[in-house]
């Protein structure tokens, strides 16, 4: 194993896909010379050079596009968006026609795309730059959906993501880039898509958090603990396909889920993953499944009304106890 | 035709490196300002001392926001203005004050310019309820709309269409107003730039769009994200346009009132390119890699507010002590805004859930 920063995982596995596969190029804003916006292509232009490494205007839904037919050409591109909350920019070519274009042709065309970069809030920047994206892409025929929460899921994901033949949304967050974890350092690391890992085991709630919400959940996790709450905590990592089994397994143990997601509360992530575990799991269940989620509401700037509205430690903890009846 | 040999591909032009021995792809190529003095412009004694209190205004604002962000006053980010406020003074002299003004996020200069004061719009940087908009938008949302400044808009590009809009509105209701947007040499590669320009045209929408080319769109030299001259952009719509010195206040004042009284009689568009510079990093976390020191002292000393410093000395309207009056008012009235900012409250948790919608007891979902 070895120690590596988020944004060192991501250039790790681009590197890797890179090194491996010449069909593989990534475009972005700032991605070459400015060594990236979040410098997670760092040092890639020196290495690969000008023709895989493509430093991309301000033209989101010019250069996605300009992915997408170089993918049905044969090519493997890997899209950076400076932020998802830009990519609602090129939302026409991602759901109208890379994840389309494959069936419209009646399978005569490939889409090997992957579009990364950063999802969701990241501090203080506003109601245009904080909106967590990943449930809404996986409403989408045609897409599979990761959101990652720690560096060792990103490296085995994101290489899969790469070398998957299908378009991929593969997400990260701003706030997540500096953190550090063990990384394993096994040759050509791959995680499999869509299969979630318990982070940490328990018997009494499984609790359900992906992506900067992990983080949060695992914090509450370890307040819980102290409480006698023994919290089996999933990280789901691919939101689409979900490890569904591996959720239901858990409440089959548990009886109790929360699930905790950066979106919005009208149908996103949470809601998709209550309605499925009362579906199949609904005899094993001893309380409702409840949710802590973004509310009904833009993302204010104003720094209290910023941390009043994303999901917490706290609110996890208070949803954990209602569905312990410890309240 | 000889096939190209695969090492030789690349697709983005290079700004730095060993390609260019090292050298810097440059920022921006000014124009000759106007040789005009302010008599021919229409402009009185008067008018040039407000002028010259407006940018210092925005140029100490800003400065002292950089150090209150610096020591941890407020988060989220800073886009500053400095080096292109004679930019916001002279097109806000020029325009109607009734004629509708929308810019990006860099647009603390534009909000001074257009009635925010300094205590509402250090309140807003601060995330204070007493800010210009309440604390909800931050730096990049200063707006004031009864002053019909519509605001700074964080999705580049994003705000270009609405600038349309806004023309469309007058033009609907034949006020006689005019809409100017302003935005970056960045958003001018962004489509909602081309389609509104041939619907401003198609449809004779009194809008004057505004590229404010400061040479770079974050780390990206202008020559390195877009293609020809900028303002080259106009012909293929047959629109009208101009490039313009946006270091000097007298050739933006002189431009943009040419220009909004003709878009006001002919009710048609119009496309203007001002080259200016920006000072500090694109935010505040930029190493600035993209740049020489050398280049951007060379703009530096192309500075529009010492430039208009020299020039009410030189035309003795004037002294030493008038301009040192104006600026220890300017000063203190930064000084005074950094205080209100700080002592103001923040807004009540309930606030969160204001502004939605138009109903007083909205919706929401749970
Ligand atoms: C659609 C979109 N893409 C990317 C960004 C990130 N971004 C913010 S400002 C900026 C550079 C814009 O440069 P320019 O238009 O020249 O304006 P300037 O910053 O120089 O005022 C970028 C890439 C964004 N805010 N919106
Ligand atoms: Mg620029």
């Amino acid at each position: 194993m070895a120690e590596l920063q988020f944004r060192e995982a991501i250039k790790a596995a681009i590197d890797e896909e890179m090194d491996r596969e010449e069909k593989v190029f990534i475009m972005g804003e700032e991605v070459a010379e400015y060594d990236g916006a979040y410098k997670s292509t760092e040092g890639l232009l020196k290495k690969y050079g000008f023709k895989r490494v493509i430093d991309t205007p301000i033209s989101e839904l010019g250069f996605s596009g300009i992915g997408v037919g170089a993918a049905m050409n044969g090519l493997r591109p890997i899209v950076e968006f400076m932020t998802f909350n830009f990519a609602v920019l090129a939302l026409d070519q991602i759901i109208n026609h890379a994840s389309k274009a494959g069936y419209m042709t009646g399978g005569q065309i490939s889409m090997p795309i992957v579009f990364r970069g950063p999802n969701a809030s990241a501090g203080q920047l506003g109601a245009t730059h904080s909106v967590a994206y990943d449930s809404m892409y996986a409403h989408f025929p045609g897409l599979k959906v990761i959101y990652t929460s720690e560096p060792d899921d990103a490296k085995g994901l994101l290489k899969s993501a790469i070398r998957d033949d299908n378009p991929v949304i593969f997400m990260e967050s701003e706030q997540m880039y500096g953190m550090k974890g063990e990384v394993s350092d096994e040759d050509d690391y791959i995680i499999p898509i869509g299969k979630g890992k318990i982070k940490r085991e328990g018997s009494d709630v499984t609790v359900v958090a992906h992506g900067k919400m992990y983080h949060v959940a695992k914090q509450a996790a370890a307040q819980l603990e102290k409480d006698g709450v023994e919290v089996e905590l999933i990280d789901p990592r691919t939101v689409k396909p979900l490890d569904l089994p591996l959720i239901v397994e858990s409440i089959k143990k548990t009886n109790r889920c929360v699930v905790v997601d950066e979106a919005h509360p009208f149908g996103g992530f949470a809601s998709e993953v209550g309605f499925l575990i009362q579906r199949e799991a609904f005899d094993y269940l001893d309380a409702p499944v409840q949710r802590v989620t973004l509310p009904d509401v833009n993302a204010p700037f104003s720094k209290p009304l910023f941390d009043a509205w994303l999901p917490d430690a706290k609110q996890v903890i208070d949803a954990v106890n209602q569905v312990t009846y410890r309240n | 035709m000889a096939k190209k040999k695969t090492d030789e591909v690349r697709f983005a032009p290079t700004g730095i490196g060993d390609e260019k021995d090292g050298a810097i792809q440059k920022g921006v190529d000014l124009p000759a300002p106007t040789r005009k003095k302010h008599k021919s412009l229409g402009l009185s004694e008067d008018d040039l001392k407000d002028m010259y209190e407006q940018m210092f205004l925005q140029r100490r604002f800003e400065e002292r926001a950089m150090q209150q962000y610096q020591k941890g006053k407020f988060g989220g980010f800073l886009h500053l203005y400095i080096g292109q406020e004679a930019v916001s003074t002279g097109t806000v002299y020029a325009l109607n004050d009734d004629d509708d003004i929308i810019t990006a996020y860099r647009d603390h200069g534009w909000g001074l310019c257009r009635g925010i004061t300094p205590n509402e719009g250090m309140a807003e940087l601060f995330g204070k309820k007493t800010g210009c908009s309440k604390g909800k938008g931050g730096s990049m949302h200063f707006a004031k709309t009864e002053n019909h400044f519509w605001g700074g808009y964080g999705i580049v590009g994003g705000h270009i269409p609405i600038g349309g809009g806004l023309a469309f509105a007058n033009k609907y209701n034949q006020n006689n107003r005019i809409s100017a947007t302003f935005f970056g040499d960045g958003a001018v590669d962004q489509g909602s730039l081309h389609e509104t320009l041939n619907i401003a045209k198609l449809w004779g929408l009194p809008a004057i769009f505004v590229v404010e080319n400061n040479g770079y769109s974050m780390g990206t030299a202008a020559k390195r994200h877009t293609v020809a001259e900028i303002v080259d952009r106009a012909k293929g719509y047959d629109i009208k346009s101009k490039v313009v010195n946006g270091m000097d206040v007298f050739s933006v004042f002189e431009a943009m009132k040419e220009i909004a009284e003709w878009v006001r009689e002919n009710s048609e568009p119009y496309f203007v390119e001002i080259r200016t510079y920006r000072y500090r990093g694109h935010s505040m976390s930029d190493p600035q890699k993209y740049r020489t020191k050398e280049e951007l002292k060379e703009y530096q000393e192309n500075d529009p507010i010492e430039r208009l410093k020299s020039y009410l000395l030189d035309e003795g309207i004037l002294d030493e002590d008038g301009i040192e009056e104006i600026e220890e008012k300017v000063e203190q009235e930064v000084l005074d805004a950094v205080e209100f900012a700080d002592e103001s409250d923040f807004p009540d948790e309930e606030a969160l859930y204001d502004d939605m919608f138009a109903e007083d007891e909205p919706y929401f979902h749970n």
